[in-house]
């Protein structure tokens, strides 16, 4: 980058070149700087090996295959506490996955509704979404998660409100879902055995309309003729689903919720915690994927419409093929590092006992092990994994859509 | 032709007719609202969906802040004077309003936090307004020491003697800077402060403060909470994140293999976590990674883990700048003759910082946010105290009023900094749309 001094071939290498002659001075920075994080390492280790011993301490991860003695009440996967601590840390991971899939979702919905609504020609809409915006992007998500969980849990009714001849609180959408200070209630589907078969059939419905769009487009671009894809290829789906569900029996039974005694039984349990992260998570997401939404929306220049209409498009098909195409390559990117975001937000279930990877590895097996540097290595490491398959997916898709420069 | 025309025609108006009102459906009111709420019918359903949900949610809260009580003792004392209307208990608020600002800090010393809000302000003035007198940026500089002084306390001496440090070696560099070349004056410079903060340091503070005892009373990182410890690991963490963060930024685009790798595993490890590991890693391990005996203060430490995990989230912001800038500012620089940290002061980051303003400010609003994390760590920052206040025999049941307040300081300070960062971006912008 610099005015490089021509090295003096007539007196040889001198030691000063390393400092003034850019062709060495590029090795001696990196030396040091190598030398320096280097050493900062060997000390840090060196503390960290004196230290432990001095507390009788080892670094062992043996621990996670010993009974983890203590109870999670949320898993997808059968758990109790005489099972390891590895299989703990596992449930975690699945309740993190589970909320930040979801979350993901929730706030993509959320997001793309309200940055489009925010674009839209109704004041009282568009001024609605700027204040949803503005109120979450400028206030703590830590706040939210607490608030929202403060709402589920003292502004509703506890399961006594529902008893009795003249109960203070009903349940709600026909009497199907129950929302109590104890988690909300909805119905269960009971599976029977004609079920697999179903869903069998709606994968295979997907596979078939796929291979129909496939042969679709082919024909299009041979023929010119075009045919409405998505309306068929939904038509697909559902029809074989449906005809399939109906054939075998109407295969499922929903199990509802019902007062008995002091407490709701049957349907399915969703806890307040679960719900808290959830909604706060998403609804924080989301008002950052509605300002991204709407940035990339008015990234593509009116001239793109205009050139769209004026070779005779309608409004869909300008859309389809020239707004969203070029929109989408603005908006994907960003929103895949808010999925990251809440992803890494989930981590704040602390604050709600909402067992999660943290609530796991990092908190009770923490606890429990005494075992604090294994453990946060360990939850570390598992984040950082997560972390990097995402990006690395984002990645990915960035240099699939990269313009391609000729 | 034309003067043939005139000569046949029977009647030429001379002036012009009075315009007429338009028709009343496209004036005023009638017509804004044609366009603006009911210009089809799934805008009228927007509309009414839009009102309904006005009236559900945001019209029964009007009795709930009008009829608010402000004095009273506790929320059953609230629920009496209220008798049976709806009505928040703000009265938690006017009895610790006090707290949720300053924390569990003295209150005969409030004068301190006080005093350093305002000269935050002063000092803030002259970074963020480019008209202000340029003498300001001596409060700025001075501030530093003289926040650390204001809410620590101690003897002023200690204060001084760290400053002075930054003066002598900053001599050493000027008087070096004459002789020598190259960046040896810089590590002349350095060298003399980091001996003079290491050995002469302390006995010349001690020896100070014996001839000239002169200091406040002593507050410990234990009292300090609230908005103002939220305030403190904030600012400090976005003047240290900065620099550091164009520092990881320049390491990761430069051409040196292994300074690249060590920045990017930083940034990428940094950006895999979530915040609240680091802050355990923190108040949990650090003291594995310590020589024994040697212990940091707890704000302290979250205030390097946040600045760490800013840092490395400006980097990828500034390496974004810094890419956006067209190659030809690079090449004209060395054309120039620039060396590359002249190329970097005068050409390269001015462009690629105002670029950048924006993710940057977004960042510092994230990392403002953030601090409301360290109450998992034991610091009673507001939320922190608002759980104290809820566990209170007093105050058990209340959350709303709690949660609107510290909601509202947040709010305004994050907006504030997004409105001025769009302001700047106005003022920075040269192209002409």
């Amino acid at each position: 980058m610099t005015a490089a001094t021509d090295p003096d071939d007539s007196s040889g290498f001198k030691l000063s070149q390393l400092i003034y002659d850019t062709r060495y001075r590029a090795i001696t920075i990196q030396v040091l700087t190598v030398l320096a994080v280097g050493w900062m390492a060997w000390e840090l280790i060196g503390n960290l090996m004196s230290n432990l011993a001095a507390r009788g301490k080892d670094v062992s991860f043996g621990f996670l295959l010993n009974p983890a003695n203590y109870d999670i009440t949320e898993s997808l996967i059968p758990f109790s506490s005489t099972d390891t601590n590895l299989r703990a840390t596992f449930v975690g991971l699945l309740n993190t996955l589970l909320v930040a899939f979801l979350g993901c979702i929730l706030a993509l919905i959320i997001g793309i509704t309200a940055g489009v609504l925010r674009l839209s020609n109704n004041w009282i809409v568009a001024k609605l979404m700027t204040v949803y915006v503005e109120a979450f992007r400028n206030i703590p998500i830590l706040l939210w998660i607490i608030a929202v969980f403060a709402l589920l849990t003292e502004a509703t009714p506890a399961p006594s409100a529902f008893r009795g001849d003249d109960p203070t609180s009903t349940m709600k959408l026909w009497d199907t879902v129950a929302i109590t200070n104890r988690g909300t209630y909805i119905p269960r589907p009971i599976f029977e055995p004609g079920m697999g078969l179903v869903a069998i059939a709606f994968v295979l419905s997907i596979i078939g309309a796929i291979f129909f769009v496939r042969w679709s487009k082919k024909r299009f671009l041979e023929t010119g003729k075009t045919l409405p894809n998505f309306w068929i290829a939904l038509a697909i789906v559902f029809g074989v689903t449906a005809l399939v569900f109906l054939v075998m029996g109407m295969p499922v039974s929903w199990s509802l919720p019902a007062l008995t005694g002091f407490n709701f039984q049957g349907g399915l349990q969703i806890n307040n915690p679960f719900l808290a992260l959830w909604f706060a998570l998403s609804l924080f997401t989301g008002a950052f994927i509605a300002e991204i939404v709407r940035g990339g929306i008015l990234s593509v220049s009116k001239g793109q419409t205009e050139a769209a209409f004026a070779l005779g498009m309608r409004p869909s098909k300008t859309m389809n093929l020239v707004i969203l195409p070029q929109a989408l390559r603005v908006i994907i990117p960003p929103i895949i590092s808010q999925f990251l975001n809440l992803t890494k937000n989930s981590s704040l279930a602390l604050a709600i006992g909402y067992v999660d990877l943290r609530g796991t590895i990092g908190g009770t097996t923490m606890n429990v092990t005494g075992r604090e540097l294994e453990c946060v290595i360990l939850m570390m490491a598992i984040y950082l994994v997560i972390s990097l398959i995402i990006s690395s997916a984002m990645n990915l898709y960035n240099a699939s859509v990269k313009l391609k420069e000729r | 032709m034309s003067n043939l025309d005139a000569e046949t025609v029977q009647f030429v108006r001379e002036t012009m007719i009075p315009p007429s009102a338009p028709p009343g459906r496209e004036t005023g009111a009638v017509k804004w609202m044609r366009e603006n709420l009911f210009s089809s019918w799934f805008n009228v359903i927007m509309t009414l969906l839009a009102i309904w949900f006005i009236w559900h949610f945001f019209v029964p809260m009007i009795p709930w802040f009008v009829n608010g009580v402000w004095n009273a003792d506790s929320l059953r004392e609230c629920r009496e004077i209220l008798d049976g209307r709806t009505g928040g208990c703000f009265a938690v608020l006017s009895e610790r309003w006090k707290q949720l600002l300053f924390g569990f800090y003295p209150q005969t010393e409030y004068w301190r936090p006080i005093l350093m809000f305002i000269w935050l302000a002063v000092a803030a003035a002259p970074i963020m307004f480019d008209n202000l007198p340029r003498k300001l940026l001596i409060a700025t500089a001075i501030y530093p020491f003289a926040m650390v002084w204001l809410i620590w306390g101690g003897s002023i001496w200690g204060v001084l003697s760290v400053a002075a440090g930054f003066g002598l070696g900053y001599v050493a560099f000027k008087f070096a800077d004459r002789k020598l070349e190259g960046l040896i004056p810089l590590l002349v410079g350095l060298a003399v402060a980091v001996v003079w903060w290491l050995f002469l340091r302390g006995p010349v503070a001690g020896g100070l403060q014996s001839i000239l005892p002169f200091g406040l009373p002593s507050v410990g990182s234990r009292e300090l909470g609230g908005f103002l410890i939220c305030l403190i690991i904030g600012v400090s963490g976005i003047a240290l994140s900065l620099p550091i963060g164009i520092i990881l930024a320049l390491g990761r685009i430069s051409n040196l293999p292994l300074v690249k790798m060590i920045c990017v595993g930083f940034i990428e490890f940094i950006r895999g976590v979530p915040l609240i590991t680091l802050l355990f890693v923190a108040s949990l391990l650090l003291n594995y990674f310590l020589p024994p005996k040697v212990t940091f203060d707890l704000v302290l430490r979250v205030i390097v883990m946040v600045t760490l995990f800013s840092s490395a989230y400006l980097a990828e912001v500034i390496r974004g700048g810094l890419a956006a800038l067209p190659k030809g500012q690079y090449e004209a620089a060395d054309a120039l003759g620039l060396s590359y940290w002249q190329a970097q002061r005068l050409i390269i980051m001015p462009q690629a910082l105002k670029i950048s303003i924006p993710g940057i400010v977004n960042s510092f609003i994230g990392l403002f946010m953030d601090t409301s994390l360290v109450m998992f760590i034991g610091i009673f920052d507001m939320l922190g105290l608002a759980k104290a206040i809820r566990a209170n025999t007093a105050w058990i049941g209340i959350y709303w009023e709690l949660y609107i307040f510290i909601g509202l300081v947040f709010w305004v300070c994050c907006f504030g900094m997004s409105q001025y960062s769009q302001w700047l971006e106005r003022k920075l912008r040269t192209d002409h749309h």
